[in-house]
């Protein structure tokens, strides 16, 4: 191919990374591709979902067992061990087997198209990287079967607790929860890797760094966390092997070890991945409600840096999960400080995205009800994530319920929320099937009161003094209890419509245009689905920004071409 | 409404906008009010303090977070699209003016409430600090020397254990069941056996991580005459959920009255439902995930009472 005669020599675009190798050389064009190393960015993106999905389903179960068991005060339902057991492994698959792989996902068929790219910068590198996922799930899936039961330390593993070793076995529930930890974060540093050089040096010609979409610039944020923080909890992992299966004394008092130390490797990266997580559905709100306001993303450049602003912001709040700790008080100062300031990129978001609402057209379809739900939602935890910032409200709802009513509601309430959305919204786009509307709005009906009636009341009960982690409590938090055991259950319900929408529609729906919401991105040039690389070697020359609803500017040299080429596909 | 309105029209907006912000102010104020009912009792010289800055951020959440959604429901009402209407919406790309207030009254109102908050938790340590005394191997060597010695005269022993937990008083009484004298400041040190628990009595407001390898010294003031809760907040294994026991505050005459009886009592090893459920778990054919054995109950003068209902 030769450079486009227009490109600037200040352009970003490098031809010879668009020369990757083909990345589906004999593959099948079947459903049987979503089986094997497949090096397509858009068949690694729907792999990662539909295995995040399965995952969900797991981790939902689990959570629905535990509910079970808080239905009554006493620990009646499963052994309190098993409980314990059955929290530690509901967290770990929700974060790492849930909902890291399914933003992955997005990364992967969001962002080639996004910047007119034909495919990740590193293809193999990225299939290596999804495969990783499978095989640490089955890891951790093992350890429900090895003597002993799976990891029950919780997701934090603290020592001493998670170096116990009851049973003395080598390999037991914990050394196999380490491992599946560590293979994660191994696959999640390929993908960082990846999903950075590519936004860096892939964009298509004109396609500037504030040209970009707001989800490739939180994907960026996003992915930078990960380059930065994980090997720290990759070191402190390790570490906390050696003191399980190899008597070091990293944190072992008794050793001359200190058990704080591993509180600061896992959070220094582990209160950062939470950023991980919701900064790519700030960027899916960002896509989506401008598209069905019909309005311009208010504000575009602001939003843009604010999320630089909470990737940087998010690597100095770690200490404030240790306030209880015997942390001191200058430090619990410091670190609420930096805790609280997070409000203020996050808060330039929230009333961008309100002011985007204002005055717009408002179509209130199943992807923007999962947006604005998330975005009610995430206000919601945005205050009381302010209240736990502050050390003396910490010092009283630390490690109660409060803490778990907060983050379900940033974890599920919103990113949950923002994830459903984005499925909804580009399902369109990447299975050619349009979805069934009512079944959607049903899915979020449920969703949404199952939400509230599960997490809402965990606050109080918090409030009130409930613990964490308790398989059995006192009988007067048994009300609150009840209530958010029924909203985990209709969340259970809620994913039947999900999952029947997304089988149904992509082997029966009705044929999706190219742009059925009338959107503006470079995505929505491309057919539906778009072809295995995109725009091949017609990489269209981006000359306006995005979001320019009512603006009447084209967004690409030649775009009539674009449009009716992808309709005739 | 209409346009025969007797109002001049430019004046109905900013009616409504101050007609939104004092219901919004109203709703805010009461919910601040209202915000104590959600906590226990409060039974420290700590818990007003805390109880207060809650209210104060409850009050400014509610004001916040009405606002956000009062605006969402707005459009929700007024700007939505016609079925057959594809046109789009106003084209405002950004609002400078708006952007620059948006950045900075957050900025000022979460520092208010840092600095707030900076001086509630100095008041806190002013009503009762926190030291960590030792460290390490010095640690190890403190717990295992028992009571007395280094410890701050009056202070009380607080062991944890998995899973119970053990008082010592200064004149040597054990027990699993926390006695204090109401209206004096009292220091625990407080000293872990095995892993991290967590010293939480949510009616006192206060709560300290029980770290192996620290030895930690804390005090507090109880306020209110009262049978409460203290509960384990750090997960702790196995039978973590059952590390609860109560906290007994007793004016000062009962209180001196109890620590004599207590001396008197024999020395016998302390009720302990971790112990019970493993003895359970046991005889059903030691069903269920690993667990370390709990540790022996330790030997009290007096036992906690299982049967007593608490306050909070």
């Amino acid at each position: 191919m030769k450079p486009d005669p227009q490109m600037s020599p200040s352009s970003v675009f490098d031809p010879r990374v668009l020369k990757a190798p083909h990345p589906v050389p004999g593959a099948p064009d079947n459903w049987r591709r979503f089986f094997g190393f497949n090096t397509d960015a858009k068949v690694i993106g729907i792999q990662y979902i539909a295995l995040a999905l399965f995952f969900l389903l797991v981790g939902g179960l689990l959570a629905m067992i535990m509910r079970g068991e808080l239905l009554t005060p006493p620990s009646d339902l499963v052994d309190p061990t098993v409980y314990n057991g059955l929290y530690t492994m509901h967290g770990t698959v929700m974060l790492f087997l849930f909902l890291f792989p399914i933003l992955n996902g997005f990364n992967n068929l969001l962002i080639p198209p996004m910047i007119g790219a034909p495919d990740m910068a590193f293809p193999r590198l990225n299939a290596a990287a999804f495969w990783i996922v499978p095989v640490f799930g089955v890891v951790l899936m093992a350890s429900f079967l090895v003597p002993g039961g799976p990891s029950s330390s919780g997701w934090w593993a603290y020592p001493p607790v998670s170096t116990q070793n009851p049973l003395n076995h080598f390999i037991n529930g914990q050394f196999l929860w380490i491992l599946a930890v560590a293979l994660s974060g191994v696959s999640s540093i390929m993908g960082a890797v990846n999903f950075c050089t590519t936004i860096l040096r892939m964009r298509a010609p004109g396609m500037t760094l504030f040209r970009m979409p707001i989800f490739c610039w939180t994907a960026l944020a996003a992915q930078a966390i990960q380059l930065g923080g994980l090997p720290v909890l990759t070191a402190g992992a390790v570490m906390l092997l050696f003191d399980l299966s190899f008597g070091t004394s990293f944190f072992r008092p008794e050793g001359g070890g200190d058990p704080m130390l591993y509180q600061h490797f896992f959070w220094f990266y582990s209160h950062p991945a939470v950023y991980v997580m919701v900064l790519p559905v700030f960027g899916i709100f960002s896509e989506l409600f401008p598209v069905y306001a019909r309005k311009p993303l208010l504000g575009y450049h602001v939003v843009a840096l604010a999320s630089f602003g909470i990737t940087f912001l998010s690597l100095i709040v770690w200490v404030h999960h240790m306030f209880t700790s015997g942390t001191p008080q200058w430090m619990r100062n410091v670190f609420m400080v930096t805790t609280m300031l997070i409000a203020v990129p996050t808060g330039i978001k929230v009333f961008a995205w309100l002011a985007t609402l204002w005055r717009g057209k408002i179509r209130l379809s199943t992807p923007m009800l999962f947006a604005l739900g998330g975005l009610f939602n995430f206000i919601f935890a945005g205050i009381t994530g302010v209240m736990l910032a502050t050390v003396p409200v910490d010092i009283h709802v630390g490690n109660t319920y409060f803490v778990v009513g907060h983050f379900h509601t940033v974890i599920f309430s919103t990113i949950t929320f923002g994830v459903f959305a984005g499925i909804y919204h580009w399902f369109p786009k990447f299975t050619g099937k349009m979805y069934y509307e009512g079944l959607g709005k049903l899915h979020f009906l449920l969703t949404f009161i199952g939400a509230q009636l599960n997490f809402l009341p965990m606050h109080w009960a918090g409030l009130m003094g409930m613990p964490r982690r308790v398989a059995s409590y006192d009988p007067e938090f048994a009300f609150a209890n009840v209530l958010a055991s029924l909203g985990a259950f209709l969340l259970g319900v809620a994913t039947i419509p999900f999952l029947l929408n997304m089988v149904s529609s992509w082997v029966r729906g009705p044929r999706a245009p190219a742009n059925p919401w009338g959107a503006i991105g470079l995505e929505w040039l491309l057919p539906s689905p778009p072809p295995a690389e995109n725009f091949e070697h017609d990489v269209p020359t981006v000359i306006s920004g995005p979001y320019g609803y009512g603006l009447g500017k084209p967004l690409v040299d030649d775009q009539e071409r674009y449009v009716a080429r992808s309709q005739e596909a | 409404m209409t346009s025969e309105s007797s109002m001049p029209r430019q004046l109905l907006p900013g009616l409504l906008l101050a007609g939104a912000v004092a219901t919004n102010l109203l709703v805010s104020f009461s919910m601040a009010r209202i915000s104590h009912q959600w906590l226990p009792v409060q039974a420290s010289t700590a818990a007003p303090y805390v109880d207060d800055l809650f209210a104060l951020e409850t009050g400014i959440g509610s004001f916040i977070f009405l606002g956000c959604i009062g605006v969402m429901v707005w459009t929700l009402l007024f700007n939505r699209a016609d079925k057959y209407d594809m046109d789009d919406g106003d084209p405002i790309e950004g609002n400078l003016r708006l952007e620059i207030v948006w950045t900075i009254i957050p900025l000022v109102i979460v520092m208010l409430i840092a600095w707030k908050a900076i001086g509630v938790s100095q008041t806190l340590a002013s009503l009762g600090g926190k030291v960590r005394v030792a460290g390490a191997e010095d640690a190890v060597q403190v717990a295992e020397s028992g009571s007395g010695g280094s410890a701050p005269a009056g202070a009380i022993e607080v062991i944890a254990r998995q899973w119970s937990w053990e008082f010592v008083y200064p004149n040597g009484v054990r027990s699993t069941e926390l006695h204090l004298p109401v209206n004096e400041q009292v220091t625990f040190r407080l000293i872990s056996m095995d892993v991290l628990h967590g010293f939480f009595i949510p009616a006192f407001r206060l709560k300290q991580d029980l770290i192996p390898g620290s030895v930690i010294d804390y005090s507090l003031t109880p306020t209110r005459e009262g049978r409460y809760r203290l509960r384990d907040s750090m997960f702790s294994g196995g039978y973590f959920a059952a590390n609860q026991t109560d906290v007994v505050v007793e004016s000062a005459t009962t209180f001196s009255r109890w620590l004599e009886a207590a001396a008197k009592v024999p020395l016998q090893p302390a009720a302990n439902p971790a112990t019970d459920l493993y003895r359970q778990r046991l005889a059903r054919g030691d069903r269920g995930w690993a667990t370390v054995p709990p540790a022996p109950p330790p030997l009290v003068h007096v036992s906690q009472d299982p049967l007593a209902g608490h306050e909070a």
